[in-house]
């Protein structure tokens, strides 16, 4: 295949009979329930700074990235597997594991950068295991993703039951550097890896033939295997890639709290599979954007951001609104693939 | 064409299945540059010989050349690479992406391990543009109609291998103009050298656009000949083939009971019922006692109007009416709250339930009806069961094994027995006999010639013409998805009479 | 068939049947009468198994529709919460009457939840998964704001009794347990309800056919799940005397999916085994309560726990099986020698 570089063929009107396009001006489908989640957005910050007094200072948004670090990497890992049309239950114990395993062996002395890619190469193994049972043994993705909740957990509670402190100086050094933005506007170094992960994998999806595999498989996994993609292979990646990001989160988690618990990040999976469903990515997969997730935390952050800003409400909101948003956005995307078809 | 060499020449092909020979010794050549259908009823061997063409089955005999090299396809992707690409009547693409992208991935062009998606949509448009097609490639399949579809995923075969196109049963969901956007790309793919192997089930689509075709019939190669040059009556006729009858004594009972349902009130009628894209609108009208055959070719829309009667599908045009009093059926349920009852032509998946013991497949109906606060007494479900276990004479006689154990021909026993139990007024049976051996064909043919002796209104739909011919006392023929003709059983009608009428359409 | 039945509940049995071996030896006392009581460390597994039994019953009959119901840790949540509240408003906590009252409208509101998460998957048509996650999430925020993120403690009597009273020296709670469990049994054998269940589990479109009205069933089902996982909300909350909204169900939604699945019920539908998910349920508690006694820390259990997940689900896998044990296959006669 070289390029050839012609332009289209000009002259190729079609005959009167072959008239295909039956597209009309409206926004893509796949579009709108990004594009609500933008707005809901937009509005909840507006209202924000229409209530509180000190709500449209820079700090409050940019503190929802540090805020939510540890929620936006899984959510990016979790976005590739529940485009392909699975679930990953695993990535809150993930991480439990991650900072408990982080901690025991900081404070056993291990290098840093040792620990660092031993508990990222762990996280994915533990994916990349779950990936393979599901493709290989047909086994449904919530029952071997489950197994992995229990292994995950049950091994960070095996290692260490309590909380422990991470005296580690790289760690402690981390955990304390300011990034000054602008003005008194600071973040830490978490946010930005956060960051960072969202636009290296929103490039993945967007630019790769493995992300576009993934889109493949969550349209149509049977189509994708006749059309002779790799089916297998890249089903057990996202599985391993997902892995990765909850150790990734993990690892944020223990530099933030400069301590491993093997309880810490339990339900978390719960949180990024919301976050996810309320960025329009897809749960029965094929549609969904890194951004979309992206938005999804930054909503549901944001929710948190204005219950405390509140101070008296009920902490207690935060949940029952973002179940309200998931049961909109469910029925939202259930109307929206209805009417494609 | 004739002095061409063959690109494709398969000859002496042999699939064997535990029990069944699905392909006995089939030759089939396929001419650069010409559209060649496939023809067969269900059971011919059609998609068994499509499936050994991709790879998805290995064969048990024979070779296969491919432009004079032998060759052995192992799996889609291998028959791909070979040169040979399908197009399935269920569009294998993923919808959810783009035209571009469906005609592309896995081989999208890159530069640097990043996809260039301008080159990528520029090429789309190309290669769309010489099959006269103007598609935003930018846009998602999903927003394109089936046909379109279609379009894209013959694009993407051609583009990837251009020498043999297969199109399995590409037509059956698509409207007329559609078919005819569809055969003006075929024909423009026939010019430019393409070899194409194209199935339908649409007699005119046959002779509108293919140049030569073959006729498999219960795994066996019948005859290749040119279509233009075979009368669509000897089409029919190699198709369907007549079988000797096996029961003379069935056709002495239809006989008899036949002045009786003449003169019997109507169960049910339907003035101009329809369904859009299933059937078209019809008028058919049931008596009790009566026996009603189907006719037509697999796709003539037989089992569509089957549904139709039994509230599976909604009509969305039309009246039925039901002892003289306007009805609409919305589901199964209210259908048989109207005593109608219907044995699906899918046996496995819209029949039987295997997990279940062939005793509670039997009552299931029943029990349905009755809701499940008043169940069947154990007692009563045990006499019920034993008495239609005998009666239809269903083997092993053990009412709690699960009926997935069972043979085709009992499973369609125990659909049978839980209808009968319900003791419907009108018994719509699908294909109750395909893919049964011949002693329980011949059982389940006497049976139905008794029920209506007794009464019942039964609509019998088969795809052997001789089965309708011995049990009906009045034959509907279908075409195309139409109700061609209404023919009265009687001495003047037979096997030919009605394939004249499928192939024909309406006579005069 | 009860063979059949035999042989998958086997090895469940027999691993339960060690596990209360080891108890034997390990504690002290595994039954003996005190007080007119019965205790030890058997009566302790009876009692603390009856939520866990409660949820699993209820996920069986939805397992057995094909679906799945996630909400039921955070139904337990609320339905302690609501009985709490009211019966610490209550001038006399120690009133039978109004007690009763505020349990049976517990288990009312907890039937509602159930009628909310079956009308999404019956009638809206949503995945059940799906369907019932937002509840799941919903639902431990809303038991939090009933109790307004306190823990509401009660000095009830009556109430305390369906967790740790006793009748006739048995437990009550094991009692309710088994009362639920003779209901269910009742309600699908006795009735064609389990029929029908089946059928609509095992195929669809053929129920349909058959003239099954699938949707009023599956609601029911979803609406049983939540009122037994109201009930065990109660005893979960009587047991401690108090209403937590965080802990109260966290997690169960898992063991009790996990129970039926050990009970030999599949996850895609169809057949299903009410002593088969009793007897989980109790493998589970037994599991948790033994690791404990032979000195163990107690979260390892989440461990053994993953291990027979992935034993079990291994063994449902028809994939696994024939790749595994696929070679063997040649030679059936070896086989049947070694399963012998």
């Amino acid at each position: 295949m070289t390029t050839t570089d012609t332009p289209p063929a000009a002259g190729a009107t079609s005959a009167a009979s072959l008239n295909p396009r039956r597209r009309t001006f409206k926004p893509n489908t796949r579009h709108i329930p990004v594009l609500a989640t933008l707005v809901l957005l937009a509005l909840m910050y507006g209202g924000g700074i229409a209530n509180y007094e000190k709500f449209g200072q820079p700090s409050v948004f940019v503190n929802l990235f540090r805020d939510n670090a540890v929620l936006l990497v899984v959510a990016v890992g979790m976005t590739f597997v529940i485009i392909t049309g699975g679930i990953d239950l695993s990535v809150g114990a993930v991480i439990s594991l991650t900072t408990t395993l982080t901690a025991t062996l900081l404070q056993g002395g291990w290098p840093p950068l040792v620990v660092l890619v031993l508990v990222l190469l762990l996280g994915s193994l533990i994916g990349a295991g779950q990936g393979a049972v599901i493709h290989f043994f047909k086994v449904e993705p919530f029952i071997a993703t489950l197994a992995g909740l229990f292994l995950a957990r049950g091994l960070a509670l095996f290692i260490n039951q309590s909380s422990i402190p991470i005296r580690d100086e790289t760690w402690k050094a981390i955990s304390q550097y300011r990034i000054p933005l602008a003005d008194g506007v600071v973040t830490k170094p978490i946010a930005l890896i956060a960051i960072a992960a969202v636009l290296i994998a929103a490039a993945v999806l967007a630019w790769t033939r493995f992300g576009r595999n993934v889109y493949a498989i969550g349209g149509n996994a049977d189509s994708a295997l006749l059309m002779g993609l790799p089916v297998g292979r890249t089903r057990i990646a996202v599985y391993t890639l997902s892995g990765f990001c909850a150790a990734l989160g993990g690892v944020l988690f223990s530099i933030n709290s400069t301590s491993g618990w093997a309880l810490q990040g339990s339900g978390l999976e719960l949180d990024a599979i919301a976050a996810c469903v309320i960025g329009g990515v897809l749960l029965t997969g094929g549609s969904g954007y890194v951004f979309g997730a992206l938005l999804g935390v930054l909503v549901t952050g944001l929710i948190q951001t204005i219950i405390n800003f509140q101070g008296d409400l009920n902490p207690a909101w935060t949940r029952i609104i973002v179940g309200v948003l998931l049961f909109g956005f469910i029925v939202m995307q259930r109307l929206v693939t209805r009417r494609a078809k | 064409m004739a002095e061409q060499s063959p690109v494709l020449e398969m000859t002496g092909i042999r699939k064997v299945f535990p029990g069944v020979v699905a392909l006995d010794g089939v030759d089939f050549r396929l001419y650069p540059g010409e559209i060649h259908a496939l023809m067969g009823e269900n059971g011919a061997g059609k998609s068994t010989l499509i499936k050994v063409l991709t790879g998805v089955y290995d064969i048990d005999g024979g070779d296969i050349t491919l432009a004079g090299a032998p060759v052995r396809i192992n799996g889609p992707l291998q028959a791909q690479q070979a040169g040979i690409s399908t197009v399935y009547q269920e569009v294998n693409l993923c919808t959810n992406l783009s035209v571009a992208e469906n005609i592309f991935i896995g081989r999208e062009p890159r530069r640097f391990g990043r996809i260039q998606w301008g080159l990528m949509r520029r090429r789309a448009a190309e290669l769309l543009a010489r099959l006269d097609l103007d598609l935003d490639v930018s846009a998602p399949l999903s927003t394109y109609s089936l046909a379109i579809q279609q379009m894209v995923a013959i694009a993407r075969a051609v583009d990837i291998s251009a020498r043999v196109l297969i199109l399995d049963e590409p037509t059956s969901s698509l409207d007329t103009s559609e078919v005819a956007q569809l055969f003006a790309v075929m024909r423009r793919l026939k010019d430019e050298g393409v070899a194409i192997l194209f199935v339908s089930h649409f007699l005119d689509q046959i002779y509108e656009v293919s140049d030569r075709l073959t006729v498999l019939r219960n795994g066996q190669l019948i005859g290749e000949y040119r279509t233009a040059a075979l009368p669509q009556v000897q089409l029919v006729e190699k198709m369907i083939g007549k079988e000797l009858a096996v029961l003379s004594d069935v056709e002495d009972e239809a006989q008899s009971s036949r002045e009786k349902a003449a003169e019997a009130s109507p169960v049910i009628e339907a003035r101009g019922l329809g369904r859009s894209g299933a059937i078209a609108p019809f008028d058919l009208t049931i008596h009790a006692g009566e026996v009603v055959g189907l006719a037509g070719l697999l796709g003539s829309g037989r089992t569509e109007l089957a549904r139709l009667l039994f509230g599976a599908d909604r009509a969305d045009q039309g009246e039925l009416s039901i002892d003289g009093r306007p009805v609409t059926l919305r589901s199964p349920q209210l259908a048989m709250k109207k005593g109608i009852a219907f044995s699906s032509e899918n046996r496995r998946t819209e029949g039987i339930i295997g997990d279940l013991s062939v005793r509670e497949n039997i009552i299931l109906a029943l029990q349905a009806s009755r809701g499940w606060t008043r169940p069947i007494p154990r007692r009563r479900q045990d006499e019920i069961v034993e008495k239609y276990i005998k009666a239809l004479q269903i083997r092993p006689a053990d009412p709690e094994r699960p009926v997935r154990n069972l043979s085709g021909g009992n499973q369609q026993k125990v659909l049978l027995a839980r209808w009968l139990i319900t003791e419907p007024r009108l018994l719509i049976i699908d294909e109750p006999t395909r893919g049964i051996d011949v002693g329980a064909k011949a059982e389940i043919q006497k049976l139905v010639a008794e029920l209506s002796g007794g009464g019942m209104a039964v609509l019998f739909v088969s795809a052997e013409l001789e089965e309708v011919l011995r049990l009906s006392h009045k034959i509907e023929v279908l075409r195309d998805r139409r109700l061609v003709e209404e023919l009265e059983n009687t001495d003047g009608v037979d096997a030919d009479r009605i394939m004249q009428t499928i192939a024909s359409g309406a006579t005069s | 068939m009860t063979s059949i039945l035999k042989n998958r509940l086997f090895w469940p049995a027999a691993i339960l049947v060690v596990l209360l071996a080891v108890n034997v030896f390990t504690s002290n006392q595994f039954i003996t009468i005190r007080d007119g009581h019965l205790f030890g460390t058997l009566i302790d597994i009876l009692r603390g198994s009856a939520p866990l039994i409660l949820v699993a019953l209820g996920m069986t009959l939805v397992i057995a529709t094909g679906g799945i119901d996630l909400s039921v840790g955070s139904v337990m949540a609320i339905s302690g919460a609501v009985a709490c509240l009211l019966i610490s408003d209550l001038g006399d906590q120690n009133a039978v009457g109004p007690v009763l009252l505020i349990i049976a409208a517990s288990i009312g509101i907890s039937v509602l939840f159930g009628l909310w998460n079956g009308a999404l998957v019956a009638i809206v048509g949503i995945q059940p998964i799906i369907a019932t996650l937002i509840l799941m999430v919903a639902g431990r925020g809303v038991a939090q704001l009933i109790t307004d993120g306190q823990i509401i403690n009660v000095q009830s009597g009556p109430y305390a009794t369906i967790a740790s009273g006793f009748l006739l020296a048995v437990p009550v709670a094991f009692l309710i347990a088994v009362a639920a469990v003779a209901l269910i049994v009742l309600l699908t054998r006795r009735t064609a309800l389990g029929l029908l269940l089946e059928s609509v589990g095992g195929s669809p479109t053929a129920s349909r056919l058959a003239g099954i009205g699938a949707k009023r069933i599956t609601v029911m089902v979803y609406m049983v799940a939540g009122g037994f996982a109201g009930l065990a909300g109660l005893i979960y909350s009587a047991n401690i005397k108090s209403a937590d909204s965080i802990s109260a169900g966290n997690l169960i939604e898992l063991d009790a999916i996990l129970a039926v699945v050990i009970g030999g019920t599949a996850l895609i539908g169809g057949r299903f085994s009410i002593a088969g998910t009793v007897l989980g349920a109790i493998l589970i508690q037994t599991l948790g309560v033994t690791v404990v006694a032979v000195g163990v820390p107690a979260q390892a259990t989440l461990l053994f726990k993953a291990i027979v997940v992935v034993a079990l689900c291994l063994s449902q896998s028809p994939a696994f099986r024939e790749k595994v044990f696929g070679r063997l296959k040649p030679r059936p006669a070896l086989r049947a020698e070694v399963a012998q």
